[in-house]
This record gives C-alpha cells, structure tokens and sequence, in this order.
C-alpha cells in the first residue's frame, strides 16, 4: 500500500494526515424532455460544488433530507459515479478522472457499505464467494489462501466462520450488514463510504453494527464518510459532520460544534425535528418546522438554496449565493445570517 | 384497566365502566407448514377517546399483527383469533364481516407505513378519497364528498388543494402522499384511529410535521390513537401510554413518564441502552442487546427474553429458563413481565442505564420521589459531562 509516512499516529484528531479531499465538485445527472424527440432539458444538479476534506482514521458524518445529494457525493468520491466537474484528490493526488488499471488500484484504497444488506448481496453467491470477490477482483492471493483469508473476516466481523457456503438468505438483516463490512475491509481500505448502513436494521440490531464499525476503526485506522439521515446515530459515530441541502453544503464543523452550537438556520430545523427519547425533555424543546418540501433540483431557487423553506429569509437571500465562510477554526457555514442557536 | 387508571375520566370512572377500546387476551395464529407462528401471543390493553398509545417492538414483534387484528384485516381462514377485541363495547372478533366493513374505515381507519403502495396508483387523490367517504354515506353527491376531499386535504397542510384533489399519487412527495393517507383515514371522522409506522419513511423535518399534525387533529377531533412504531423518540413525543411488544407478548405497559425513567424490563432497558441520542454526548460504546429476536416458531422455553437478557442469574432456579413471567403490576399503572422482583430490578436496570450519563440522574431521581410527576428533569451539565468523557474516546 502507498501510504506516506506522513504524521506520526497521534490522539488528537487534528493531527491525522488529510486523506481524501474534493473540491467544488460536482454531478449533473442530464434530463431530456417528454416526447419522442429527445431534447435535453435542465440537468438535476444532484451535488453542486461540493468541498469536503476526510482526514486518516476520522469518520465525516453527512447528513440531510433524502434528495438532498448525500449518496451521490458518496458514490461521486468513489468514482463509481463520473463527477461533472471538480477535483477529487486522494493522498494529494489527483484522481478525478483516473480510469482503468488506476481506478481498480484506487478502488483497494476505497470501498463501499451499502444501505439494503437484500440488495447489495448476490443471491446466488455464497458468502464465501461474496467476501473473496474483492481478493479475486484484484487478483491477490492473500496469504494462507482466500478462504482462510475469508473465515478471519468472518469472524471480525462476528459472523461463524462455518457458515462460509451459506447464501445470503440464510442470514438476518444484521448479520447480512456484517457480510457487507467484511467485504469492504477485505482489502484493508483506507476510506470507506458506508451509506445508510443501519437505516434498514432494527434499533438493538444497529447498535451491534456501529459498534463493529467502531472497533474495525479503531483497529485499522480506517476513514470512514457516514452518509446517513439519522441524526442521532451520526452524533454518535462522527467525528465531523457536514449538512447538505439540494447539493450543496450548507454547514460543517466538528461533532460537538455542530450539535451544540449550530450556526445555520437549517441545521436548527433538521435537529429541532428528531425526537428525543426522554418524555420530559421532549415536552420542554422547540421544534423549528419547515414549510413545504424540497425544491427540484432541476431547477433550484435563485441565491441561497434554502431560502424557499427559511424562517430568517429575507431579500439578500433571493439575490446572492451564499459562499462557505469559515467563521471559527473548522466551522464553515453557507449563511448570510448565521445565528447560534440551541435547538438539541 | 391499569394503563388507563391514571387518567381521570370524569363522571365514567366507575368500576364496571369500559373503555373506548379494550382488546383482552388476544392471540393471532397462522398456521404455516412449518408450525404454527404465533404473531400475537396474549395482549391486553385498553385505550380512551383523547388518548394516544405507542406501541413500540422490533419487527417481528407482532405489533402490526396486532394493529391489523382490530380492523379485522387479517383473513379469518388464515389467521386463528382468540380473545376479545372491544370498540365501543362491541366485540368486533364475532362481528359478521358486513358490519365489519361498515366501521373499518368509519368509525375506525388505518394510516398505513408506505403511502406509496397504499395509495392506487391508477385513480386520482380525490377519487380515492371521494370513494373513501362515499362508501360510508351512500345518498352523498360526489360533489359534497369532493368538496369534503379539498377541506380535509388543506387541513392536513397540502396547500392548493383544489388543484392537488385532481393529481395521481404519484405526483406527491413521501411526506403530501403521508398526509393523502391521513386525510383519507379522517375522511369519516373516525374515532379510532390506528397509525403503523406513519412516519418511518420520512425524513425528520416531514416526520415532525406529520406528528404535529396528528397531535392537533386528535386535539381538534378527540380521536383515540394508537401508534406503531419503532422510534422512542416519536414515542417520547407523541404517546400517553406505552406498550412494548417482544415476541408476540406484552413484556411492558404504563406510562409514558414511568416507561423513560423506570423501565421495568430488561428488554426496555435494552432498547433505551442502545440507541445513540440527539441530546447525549458519546459515550465510548453502545450497549447492545445481544443476539436476534427469536423466531416466531420455535420459540424459547420460560421467559422469550431469556437468550438475550444479561440479568438470568438474578434469578433463582434457573426460573427464568423454565417458567414465563407473568404481565404483573411492579407499581400502580404499570406492568411488566419479568422474574426479578421489583425492589432490585429498579436498582439493576438504573445501574444499567447509569452507563448512558445523564440518564442515571433522572432514574434515581424518579425512583426517589414516585409521587413528583411533575419536577424538572435534573438537568446535566453538559461541559462538565464532555470532559469526563471525553478522554475515553481514542481516535
């Protein structure tokens, strides 16, 4: 593996060496009009100038409302999407349009969790194929064999190492999510984009899986972007946490900032609307609602994206894009009027 | 009934008096060929006009199973019924289906989890709803229903509703098809209204509009609710009372206060252990319960939370392995199913619950003074709680 030497492995976050970074990027899906003449119609702006920054061993948390362009940028910085525009660097190198032997090398270094542990699975395939397919792919023979290699994975992963001829079928939505992590850490990644990985499991069974998640982590000094709507869960696992908003970062700063002294007004609506499991307190919060619902993406507002939904929009919004400003060390925030506010 | 004696009601509070719904003992068995699965195993509980019931299980857990015994969706020559369902004191078990029919809908009506699959793809918003009404008020004009249509979908907050009555389902978004749904379960003002995972597959900005909705509706029509869900959140936000289902059985019931800060129940105590919170810095780890919930079919001798609680050998004489518990009452208004007597289980569970920080202070509190309902929460420090934790945390 090319990993740089770089900072020696410290506690502090701060000092990890960035790893992944992308810059304005963006990724138009093209639209053509109704009819039987294809004319092409305005692109859905899915991620419109994206920067973010994962640094080695941290996890980003992104969060936002469904359409809001969270998985796209997910799949966009694998390059299992090609990006329209903007740079994706990793390791400071820059592989926006790597192809070929170059992808299948970058692809070692970047892998992927699914959300749906049905679908992400091939019915046909036993585990055991499903976990080597990665060793197979890059034709690497890991030593002592794949299927040794296989049966270790499995159970890292807290899955019986037995069950290595067993479809996918045969295991619950938990078990499968682990069948998942195990083929994503087989190479020994350095980033992993996990998309809504608990999402589909039930509460006592995602505590299992973050917990894995964790400890894969910390063990192998993985990165992790943990695309997920759930603000509670990204509270918990994210070291930073960027909102998204129809493309376009609206907020970024590290956990506690954000959860504790948020600066844009959507980020006070999307955690003033998660309830808290705790009666008494719930009764005593404010809830910041949102009127009506997100605006296409193919034809965004003009300004600031949010301002159609904003309780603090006035004129400048409709007239100018808000630019990501830098108001404290690490916190950017894409709002003419940032406002503290505790809303949690 | 204990979970409705907390609440006063008034001139009808005499002994003998039933409630709005009673569903007693009831059990929902299907006969498969690999045995029988018992989805609903024994559930009791009642539920006023005004009042919201959560009820909370993993899935699988037989809570909609439950839900759609009340409205008589499940097929009699499929399903066996036993027990006593009771709305209005009409025993709907025995009711022939032509009566059925003509409260499903009426008097009571379902908002189902997936607005998508619920709705006709095929037929307009308004004719779905016009059909919704007109089934129920025969000699109506389909212009009075239609008119009725635009009212309630503009009270549910679509705006232009006279435009929207005419679109097809496909034309909304998850969040207006939700309140599609909603509007059609009020079109006949039902007086009970089932919600099962209303707001799952929202996101959290539309989940909190659609609550609120609710909340409001219920206000303005004194509908009784029950609502099925997973979150303790939306529990927490919206319930009065709480039933938590595991395999098919009640293993808890009470008050919503009492189910947060004195759970009764490892299995609820589980629940709370191990959801990461909004409001809570991390901890280092989650507690998981341990293992799957058990199949269906086959399931576990003695108490059906055996494999996966942490507390059997509290327990003497392996009590927990050979004999289910009971559904007894650990204090007035709650009840739980569970072989560690009461005194040391309030000790145990907060212990367990004193790993999630701040929580411990408001159970012991609470266990303290059983009479204060309504005291402020002890309030945490928050800087002082991140700095105790934060050193734990290794990046």
């Amino acid at each position: 593996m090319t990993t740089p030497t770089a900072a020696p492995e410290q506690s502090a976050t701060a000092d990890h060496p960035e790893i992944l970074r992308i810059t304005d990027l963006k990724k138009y899906f093209p639209q053509h009009k109704a009819g039987i003449i294809r004319r092409p119609d305005a692109p859905v702006k899915a991620v419109d100038g994206l920067s973010l920054m994962v640094r080695k061993g941290e996890t980003l948390g992104l969060v936002g409302e469904s359409g809001c362009g969270k998985s796209t940028a997910g799949r966009t910085l694998l390059k299992l999407l090609e990006p329209t525009g903007g740079t994706i660097e990793f390791q400071g190198e820059d592989v926006t349009h790597a192809s070929g032997s170059r992808l299948r090398a970058l692809r070692r270094e970047m892998q992927m969790i699914f959300q749906d542990p049905y679908g992400s699975l091939n019915p046909r395939h036993t585990i055991g194929k499903i976990v080597a397919a990665p060793f197979e792919i890059q034709g690497i023979t890991p030593p002592g064999g794949s299927r040794k290699a296989v049966q270790e994975l499995m159970a890292r992963v807290g899955l019986n190492p037995e069950h290595y001829n067993r479809y996918p079928h045969e295991f619950s939505g938990g078990q499968r999510q682990r069948i998942g992590v195990a083929r994503a850490i087989a190479l020994q990644p350095q980033v992993i984009v996990c998309d809504e990985p608990v999402s589909a499991l039930d509460v006592s069974i995602q505590a299992q899986v973050i917990n894995l998640l964790e400890d894969i982590q910390d063990e192998q000094q993985l990165a992790y972007v943990f695309i997920a709507h759930d603000l509670s869960v990204v509270r918990h696992i994210s070291d930073r946490v960027a909102v998204m908003y129809l493309g376009k970062l609206m907020e970024e700063a590290d956990r506690d900032t954000l959860y504790e002294h948020p600066l844009h007004p959507y980020t006070h609506a999307l955690m003033s609307a998660v309830p808290v499991p705790d009666p008494r307190r719930e009764a005593g919060r404010e809830r910041i609602l949102l009127q009506g619902d997100l605006p296409s993406p193919q034809n965004p507002p003009s300004g600031c994206v949010f301002r159609t939904r904003c309780p603090k929009a006035q004129q400048r919004c409709a007239d100018e894009i808000p630019l990501v400003r830098e108001l404290a060390p690490g916190h950017r925030v894409a709002c003419h009027f940032p406002e503290e506010r505790v809303v949690v | 009934m204990s979970v409705t004696a907390t609440q006063p009601t008034g001139s009808a509070a005499n002994a003998d008096h039933e409630a709005f719904l009673e569903v007693d003992d009831l059990r929902v068995h299907f006969p498969t060929d690999d045995g029988v699965v018992k989805s609903v195993d024994g559930i009791t509980f009642s539920l006023e006009k005004g009042q919201t019931l959560g009820i909370v299980g993993e899935s699988g857990s037989g809570k909609s199973v439950t839900s759609q015994a009340v409205l008589g969706l499940h097929r009699r020559t499929n399903a066996k019924m036993s027990g006593r369902i009771a709305l209005d004191g009409q025993d709907l078990l025995t009711l022939p289906e032509a009566e059925m029919r003509h409260l499903r809908g009426n008097k009571m009506a379902m908002v189902f989890q997936d607005p998508l699959s619920a709705l006709h793809p095929y037929y307009t918003v308004g004719s779905q709803l016009i059909e919704a009404y007109r089934v129920h008020h025969k000699s109506t004009a389909k212009k009075v229903a239609k008119s009725r249509a635009v009212d309630l979908l503009g009270r549910v907050g679509i705006p232009n509703p006279k435009r929207r009555v005419d679109q097809y389902p496909h034309e909304f978004s998850g969040g207006m098809r939700q309140r599609v749904m909603i509007a059609m379960a009020l079109m006949n003002d039902p007086e009970l209204l089932i919600a099962d995972e209303p707001t799952t597959a929202l996101d959290v900005t539309v989940q909190a509009q659609i609550l609120d909705l609710m909340k409001d509706l219920q206000r303005e029509f004194g509908s009784a609710i029950i609502l099925i869900t997973h979150d303790l959140g939306v529990v927490a936000d919206i319930a009065d009372d709480v039933l938590v289902m595991y395999a098919g059985r009640c293993v808890e019931q009470g008050t919503v206060d009492d189910l947060f800060y004195q759970p009764q129940h490892p299995y609820t105590v589980g629940l709370l252990g191990s959801m990461p919170r909004l409001d809570q810095v991390r901890q280092t780890r989650l507690d998981p319960i341990p293992g799957n919930p058990p199949s269906l079919i086959n399931l576990p001798s003695g108490c059906k939370f055996n494999p996966r609680c942490p507390y059997t050998e509290l327990v003497p004489d392996r009590l927990c392995f050979t004999e289910e518990p009971a559904l007894a009452e650990a204090f007035p208004g709650h009840r739980s199913r569970c072989h560690i007597p009461p005194e040391e289980r309030s000790v145990v569970f907060a212990e367990a619950l004193s790993k999630r920080g701040d929580r411990a202070d408001s159970i012991k509190g609470a266990a303290d003074d059983r009479s204060r309902r309504t005291a402020e929460t002890t309030r945490r420090d928050d800087a002082d709680d991140r700095a105790v934790r934060e050193p734990e945390r290794g990046a």
